[in-house]
């Protein structure tokens, strides 16, 4: 399966705006992508698992999916995860 | 809608925010529901879960609209939230408990519920999620049980909301282009809705009683200069109405410029911010400088206090937009309503008379080693007249503590607020160390009349106009007139116009107000003198009340009031 693992740029972490707009990436792949942070594995078109991971600037995560296009799903969903969204 | 041409009309007396006027439709915030009964379903499992579902996905696309509509931050809040309705790890939940026999709104509840204990058990920022969570559980069960969905009512149409109060996360959702006027039935001139309504020039009547009574479509005429809120006015208060508005309409706008009352005595307009963001505006609206910039904003959501390199930055990009102008910082002002970690983390049963302004910094004068160093290193680097002062200072020895640390780490202009009534009295001794006086009326009034600003159940305590507040007010003028010291106002009593004539004839030389109040205070300091505003002082210092001490300066100051061409025309 298919998987990155990248560290997150958001200043403030993967909550509110970062994380939304990593859930609504995630939705509109079409794919079931797990992101797993340590121990923890959850579905990561989950607004409140990703939120509840806690996921802090400089935090490694991993996301893994698998089907058509999903190395470039995966792509996409790094980019938005090491793009500091809270520089503006 | 209520027939305007005949009956007679009803009135309720409030805390009026500016001087506003607006003629408007009500509508009533909805009351938040209850918590759906735990009870066992009628109906099979899978016709709640094709309930629940149903009742997510409306709820969602309600959100959505909603967040389109709004823009900005409050879209970027608001599409988070459709997504936590859309959540499926939340409906996995809602299915279980319903598999377990619940009905779909007692599952929702419950799973909403779940997942917002977890974010407070996680606190800081999650925690604070918590209240978008309980948001947007309500709308779902609202859907569920076909009711209106709780929150602010976003219709079409220009309306009057009516509320208890307003919390922060409401106001943010407020479309401000529909909103004619505020009326709440709690809620002092200090609560949230009035410092909203004072920012974003909105008429606004606070803690009207009886005000809950009021039902939607019902008529009212909101007069924020005599509190009074007129409920089915008759046809010649309408017409009186209508034509107060188009005079003011056709009224020329006051110059932008500097404040002075009619005599000529200069008193400076100052902004009160809480970022450097604000600075244009304030400066587009005519602010001779800043009178309260609030540093907070740089530890709020911090786990640490931010480095001297970070604040420096900060502070020389405010002190930069105001070259050659008078920007007074306060010190970290922690505390309270305001509460900060690393700072102080000890549960106190009465966080308003605890560790909090100076005393937390106190505690910790590392923290404010640094706020100052890093703000004096701002001042070196521009060309700003730089005064700090402290926070809640109840003591002559805290005064000379702050104004000897400041000035040896470079700060030049040192001094104190006054919001404690201790330092009010001995304010003669307090300004012989201090280079000035700002006094922040919100909690001199809370601190004088011993009711809580956050507590709605004392609101109508929470009033600067008491002549006990003002008494105070003029201890400290008198000092800094004989100590020739500036005394300047930095609480929402300032951005009060008619108050603010009579703040200067208690003595104090600089005004400091939200940037929107400017307009308003500007020309009413132009329409009297200074011995005018002397006079208005000692009538408001010899009443007994609050409410007598307004009437009575209100009476003196306008020979023909709005109030009064409405009771003519009754």
């Amino acid at each position: 399966m298919p998987e990155r693992t990248v560290t997150i740029a958001s200043t403030h972490g993967l909550h509110a705006r970062p994380a939304s707009l990593f859930v609504q990436a995630v939705t509109k792949s079409g794919l079931s992508v797990q992101l797993t942070k340590g121990e923890k594995t959850l579905n990561a078109a989950s607004i409140l698992g990703v939120i509840s991971l806690g996921i802090e600037h400089g935090d490694e995560v991993t996301l893994k999916t698998e089907g058509d296009n999903a190395d470039a799903v995966l792509d996409e969903l790094s980019g938005l995860l090491t793009t500091d969204f809270d520089a503006s | 809608m209520t027939d305007t041409s005949t009956g007679t009309s009803t009135t309720l007396q409030g805390v009026g925010i500016g001087r506003g006027l607006a003629v408007g439709t009500i509508l009533r915030m909805p009351d938040p529901l209850p918590e759906p009964a735990d009870v066992t379903s009628s109906l099979t499992a899978d016709a709640e879960k094709v309930r629940a579902a149903g009742a997510l996905a409306a709820a969602a696309a309600d959100i959505r609209l909603r967040g389109d509509r709004a823009g900005g931050s409050a879209k970027d809040v608001l599409d988070a939230q459709a997504f936590m309705a859309e959540d499926p790890t939340l409906k996995s939940d809602v299915d279980a408990r319903i598999e377990t026999g619940k009905t779909a709104e007692r599952a929702v509840f419950e799973a909403f519920a779940a997942f917002r204990d977890l974010l407070v058990s996680m606190g800081g920022y999650m925690g604070e999620r918590a209240t978008d969570l309980d948001d947007v559980s309500q709308r779902v069960v609202a859907h569920l049980q076909s009711v209106a969905a709780p929150g602010v009512p976003t219709p079409d149409y220009p309306f009057v909301l009516v509320a208890r109060d307003l919390a922060p996360a409401d106001t943010a959702l407020l479309d401000l282009d529909r909103v004619l006027a505020l009326i709440t039935s709690d809620g002092g001139p200090t609560s949230h809705t009035a410092i909203l309504a004072r920012e974003k020039s909105i008429v606004a009547v606070v803690g009207a009683r009886g005000a809950l009574a009021l039902s939607d479509g019902e008529t009212v005429i909101v007069d924020a200069s005599t509190g009074v809120v007129t409920v089915a006015p008759t046809a010649d208060q309408m017409a009186a109405v209508e034509q107060t508005l188009a005079d003011r309409a056709a009224a020329p706008e006051v110059a932008v410029g500097p404040g002075a009352l009619a005599d000529g005595t200069k008193i400076p307009l100052l902004a009160n911010l809480g970022s450097a963001d604000g600075a244009a505006n304030a400066l587009e609206l005519g602010a001779e400088g800043v009178g309260l910039f609030r540093t907070e904003f740089l530890f709020l959501d911090a786990e640490k206090a931010p480095t001297v390199e970070e604040q420096q930055v900060k502070y020389t990009a405010l002190l930069t937009a105001f070259e050659g102008k008078k920007v007074v910082v306060r010190a970290l002002d922690a505390g309270a309503d305001k509460p900060l970690h690393f700072l102080n983390d000890e549960p106190e049963e009465n966080p308003a008379l605890g560790l909090r302004g100076l005393r937390a910094l106190r505690a910790n004068e590392p923290i404010l080693r640094d706020q100052l160093t890093a703000l004096a290193n701002a001042d070196r680097a521009t060309n700003a007249e730089v005064w700090v002062m402290a926070p809640m200072v109840s003591t002559v020895e805290e005064t000379r503590y702050f104004t000897t640390l400041a000035r040896e780490l470079g700060l030049k202009t040192a001094g104190v607020m006054v919001e404690v009534p201790a330092s009010a009295l001995l304010a003669d001794r307090i300004l012989a160390d201090a280079d000035f006086a700002s006094i922040g009326t919100n909690d001199l009034t809370q601190y004088t009349l011993a009711a809580d600003r956050l507590l709605g159940s004392v609101a109508s305590f929470q009033d600067p106009w008491h002549p006990a507040v003002l008494r105070l007010v003029g201890e400290v003028g008198k000092a800094g007139a004989a100590l020739g010291k500036p005394v300047g106002i930095c609480g929402e009593a300032a951005a009060d116009p008619l108050l603010a004539v009579v703040l200067v004839g208690l003595g104090a030389t600089s005004l400091s107000m939200s940037p929107a109040a400017l307009k308003d205070v500007r020309a009413e300091l132009a329409r009297f003198t200074l011995d005018q505003a002397k006079e208005f002082a000692e009538l408001a210092l010899s009443a007994n009340s609050a409410v007598e001490a307004r009437v009575a300066v209100l009476a003196a100051a306008t020979p023909i009031t709005t109030s009064q061409k409405l009771e003519k025309s009754e």
